[in-house]
């Protein structure tokens, strides 16, 4: 028993001494584990609870509500409508392969949504929301809340999508907007762009304002959880909606212009006020319907539009390119007169030709007009005299008061897509032809052919120059633009021109628009029929017009010849129809291009739009129309 | 040397009720209290599903932990072997079954039972363990052939740990079983041997290792190598303490756990759950209960007249600290994460019984410190 004992008290000590040792190494340990304690606690304990905040708190964006458009009238042309969305969250692409096959189940995406979602999704930070399907239906909004517990970060979010209810009528004005593009972010660092809901104006004045109507972005600070759920809201700023905007456009008098030209296969309108420059309406058809953008096109009905022949989605009436031909012929006089080639009394011979190297230059009537001075040669439009006049006024002058008169370049409308057509010179020529200026040029650049090319809206300016007295009048599609808290006034109607005189002769201008004036009501006129409207009874004013009827193909000597008419030749190849007018005659305050494409001649396919648009025009009076400012403001 | 002290007379019922630690067992108590606590908030301030079983489950083990400590020590020295050898057999069924079931398995039903034979298996070892060396003289303890058996012994279940895959309670059966041999009195040459072998098997050990495993020894090694992935747990965890701050969030105000940005905030986070919301004064004040419980445990163990209640003591007080150590140490990104609970905090029930019948014998040692066992082999 001692032997027992005494073992015992050996292992004893051993076990004391190594047992201390091993007590020692755990007080060690548990110090530095209250070491890492500190260390987590105390001295790091900042940077933790900011990271702490940063996981749970999400600023999240609230999409401002787009700036409406409307007509001068107060007429809505673009609004927002109520649009039920489906949203997911996923911390970057976390089990969302599971989610979208689930979607695609309920919803039936297509391919190419999964893989945009997907693709949003892993790209997503602070479990920023991607969109899944826009204008749900109410049965799709059950199917989704029904089998809410399968789907998680799902959720339901009331938004708004641009709804255009003229569709076609103003496609080409107000045009449409659409998820917003990395080439639009350059330039601005809007955050709100950043949102997936977010919408950007692509064409139109949905475009030009898109900075306007987009508004300020609100901010609601949430708490998320681990999955992005908001589990409550902490703070919110209300963001500011978009400006509305108030258009110079008559929708009424757009409409009419719109039934006048769909009588015709393709076609464009301009109508402008002299004084002001709204324009008024502006009809390039045919048009396209802005909702199937606004709902997201598909790759077939995109197809269509790009091929159709017709070109749907081109605005004519800034971006289709003509050649002007005898609407130009006022540009020609104008310049001869200023430049003192030729004076108001001055008469020179048309034979039906004239000849120069040895090609001979025709004019449109067989036989001549025998001799005119510049008046008469309007009315007639004589090509022979201006081939002469545009000679002796030479390229170089011809094209500064073109110029002047607002070809060649782009105007200040602010449409995107406008074109500056072309009015060629010597430089230009030697350029992109390689070929010294001809005497041959100048005769067809005198009657607004050859390399000659102008828009419609040009068209317009010109008249609207010409008649108002020579200011530099400009085209103006915003009639005003407001917060959408205040009233939307209406400006102060004008009767004079505020835009600078372009300082041309008054009295050579008068020439000119008489020349106009007896285009529809002299006897030589090319448009005398206009002066009666369609039933046949005289027109309660006066108008002064020209016509124009623009080759598309050179004729031939041998159809020439052989007396082949434009009717019988395939539509492509036909003539343009052009006309330009404007009105009152003798208190002018509207003017009006038209161009109908392959029209054969202006005289009797454009003229009387023409002459029905600004009848319209002058009985409406849209100018002087301000009762819509009140229906607008109590809205 | 009297005779009474070399034969003590038996001690009555009401002495051995005198003799159980009530201090130690408060403090055991305050420590679940601590876990329904935590418990409580992890489930967003209710009981269900997980604080009021734990109150339940510490309930019944804390029963059963008296009766253990009622229980003279000569019944665990004859079922030391017993009970080793059935938890063997448990690990090897259980291990049988993962094959069959095809992944990872540690839990073994039986009837209505969910056992897990590895924490079973942590206590064996160290009964058989102690049991050993109760029988061996000092000279022998310190000889290297006689150092073989116990290493078997332990090895075995390491082993069978290990393939379950289990790398946290592996680890923790051969550094418990470590500590005992180091305090029975091996050679520490041979321990500096089995270090200086252990580092020159990594790279074996590397190549036996799930991919899981490696990613999480990766993941420790660097935590933002992959903040999304394997390292979202052990960065999430870090900033639910960090922000917790001196004096925490407050009860039911921790928002990691409470927008379950924290992983597995019931079991093998708990203390993060706790910490984020008391700071690092609940922090210490728990780690405060655990020291007084280890001091509590050396002393029964330096105590103890017999040499099987010496080791013993010590063993479990061993396994207290590994579980407290590697758990804590774990969801602070000082090792890598390889589950293992907090003991008496954490959700789970075999693990709080196998904890709770572990202080069973630690109490039992100190009621039957001076018994007199025969030196069996």
């Amino acid at each position: 028993m001692k032997q027992f004992r005494k073992g015992d008290g050996e292992r004893s000590g051993l076990f004391t001494r190594r047992a201390l040792l091993l007590g020692g190494a755990q007080a060690v340990l548990l110090t530095a584990l209250a070491g890492r304690l500190y260390q987590l606690q105390v001295v790091e304990t900042e940077r933790f609870a900011s990271l702490a905040d940063e996981n749970r708190i999400n600023l999240r964006l609230l999409p401002p509500s787009r700036g409406l458009i409307f007509d001068r009238s107060g007429q809505p042309l673009a609004v927002n409508r109520n649009n039920f969305r489906a949203m997911v969250t996923s911390d970057r692409g976390r089990g969302a392969d599971v989610l979208i096959e689930r979607l695609d189940q309920i919803l039936s995406l297509g391919d190419a949504d999964k893989s945009r979602l997907l693709r949003e999704l892993r790209r997503s930070r602070n479990s920023q929301p991607a969109v899944v399907r826009e204008n749900l239906g109410w049965e799709e909004v059950a199917r989704l809340e029904f089998n809410a517990p399968d789907l998680p970060g799902v959720f339901i979010d009331l938004g708004q999508s641009r709804d255009y209810p003229e569709g076609e009528l103003m496609s080409h004005i107000v045009g449409y907007t659409g998820r917003v593009a990395d080439e639009d972010l350059a330039g601005r660092d809007d955050p709100v762009l950043s949102l997936p809901t977010m919408r950007f104006g692509k064409k139109g004045m949905e475009r030009s304002l898109e900075d306007d109507l987009r508004g300020r972005a609100g901010a609601v600070q949430v708490e998320v959880n681990a999955v992005g759920r908001v589990v409550r809201e902490l703070d919110r700023t209300e963001g500011q909606p978009g400006d509305n905007a108030l258009l110079t456009i008559d929708l009424d008098l757009q409409r009419f212009v719109a039934e006048k030209v769909k009588e015709h296969q393709s076609g464009s309108v301009v109508v402008m006020d002299v004084i002001t420059g709204d324009v008024l309406a502006m009809v390039s058809s045919p048009g396209f319907d802005p909702s199937t953008f606004a709902r997201g096109i598909t790759q077939s009905e995109w197809r269509d539009l790009l091929e159709n022949p017709e070109r749907p989605l081109h605005n004519k009436a800034i971006a289709g390119v003509y050649p002007p031909g005898s609407t130009y012929k006022m540009v020609t006089a104008l310049a001869a007169l200023e430049a003192k080639v030729i004076d108001p009394w001055t008469r020179l011979p048309c034979p039906g030709y004239l000849e120069l190297g040895g090609i001979k230059f025709h004019c449109w009537l067989k036989g001549g007009h025998g001799s005119t001075n510049v008046t008469e040669a309007i009315a007639c439009s004589c090509d022979c005299f201006f081939y002469e006049a545009s000679r002796r006024t030479g390229v170089d002058r011809m094209a500064d008061m073109a110029n002047r008169l607002g070809f060649g370049k782009v105007s200040e409308l602010g449409l995107p897509g406008e074109s500056s057509a072309n009015q060629p010179t010597r430089a230009w020529k030697q350029e992109k032809i390689g070929k010294p200026w001809q005497p041959g040029d100048s005769f067809n650049l005198g009657i607004g052919q050859g390399f000659m090319t102008a828009t419609p809206l040009q068209l317009a300016i010109m008249t609207a120059r010409i008649a108002n007295g020579g200011y530099d009048v400009q085209p103006n599609l915003l009639l005003a633009k407001t917060t959408p808290r205040e009233e939307l006034a209406p400006p102060a109607p004008r009767d004079k021109p505020t835009a600078p005189s372009l300082r041309l002769n008054p009295q050579h201008l008068q020439i000119i628009r008489q020349g106009m004036v007896d285009v529809v009501n002299s006897s030589i006129g090319t448009a005398g029929a206009l002066r009666r409207d369609a039933s046949g009874k005289l027109l309660d004013f006066t108008f002064a017009g020209k016509t124009g009827t623009a080759q598309v193909k050179r004729i031939t000597e041998r159809e020439r010849e052989l007396g082949i008419t434009q009717a019988q030749l395939p539509w492509h190849l036909r003539h343009h129809a052009l006309f330009v007018c404007f009105g009152p005659a003798e208190k002018p305050r509207y003017a009006c291009a038209v161009i109908i494409e392959h029209g054969m001649a202006g005289g009797a396919t454009a003229g009387p739009i023409g002459r029905d648009v600004l009848a319209e025009t002058i009985k409406r009076d849209p100018s002087r129309r301000t009762d819509g400012f009140k229906k607008m403001a109590s809205r | 040397m009297s005779l009474a002290l070399d034969a003590p007379a038996p001690i009555g019922f009401a002495e051995k009720i005198w003799r159980i630690n009530w201090g130690l067992v408060l403090v055991l108590t305050a420590i679940a209290g601590v876990g329904v606590l935590a418990l409580y908030s992890a489930a967003g301030g209710r009981f269900e599903p997980w604080a009021a079983r734990h109150a339940v489950r510490y309930g019944a083990a804390f029963g059963l932990m008296l009766v253990v400590a009622l229980i003279h020590p000569k019944v665990w020295l004859a079922m030391a072997w017993p009970i080793y050898i059935v938890s063997v057999l448990l690990l090897v069924a259980v291990d049988v079954i993962g094959k069959i079931g095809m992944g990872a398995q540690r839990w073994l039903v039986i009837g209505p039972l969910q056992i897990q034979p590895s924490e079973i298996a942590k206590v064996a070892v160290i009964m058989v363990v102690a049991r050993y060396y109760h029988g061996l003289r000092k000279e022998q303890a310190s000889q290297f052939l006689y150092t073989l058996p116990p290493l078997a012994m332990i090895l075995v279940v390491v082993a069978l740990v290990m393939v379950q895959p289990d790398l946290g309670t592996a680890m923790m059966v051969l550094m418990g079983g470590g500590a005992l041999l180091f305090v029975a009195g091996v050679r520490i040459w041979m321990f500096l041997a089995a270090g200086v072998s252990a580092v020159a098997c990594l790279p074996i050990a590397w190549s036996l290792m799930h991919e899981y495993q490696r990613k999480r020894v990766l993941t420790f090694l660097d935590p933002d190598r992959d903040p999304l992935g394997a390292g979202y747990h052990i960065t999430q965890s870090k900033i639910a303490i960090g922000s917790g701050g001196l004096f925490g969030k407050g009860f039911l105000k921790g928002t990691q756990s409470s927008l379950n940005f924290l992983p597995e905030k019931q079991t093998d986070f708990i203390f993060t759950t706790f910490v984020e919301e008391w700071g690092l004064v609940g922090a210490c004040v728990l780690l405060a209960l655990f020291a007084l419980v280890l001091v509590w445990g050396f002393s029964i163990a330096f105590r103890s007249q017999h040499h099987f209640g010496r080791l013993l003591a010590l063993g479990v007080t061993s396994l207290m600290f590994l579980y407290v150590f590697i758990n804590t140490a774990m969801v602070m990104g000082m090792l890598p994460v390889v589950g293992v609970p907090l003991p008496l905090v954490s959700n789970g029930g075999t693990a709080l019984l196998s904890v709770m019948f572990a202080c069973g014998l630690l109490i039992g040692v100190n009621v039957y410190r001076d018994a007199q066992l025969p030196r069996t082999r």
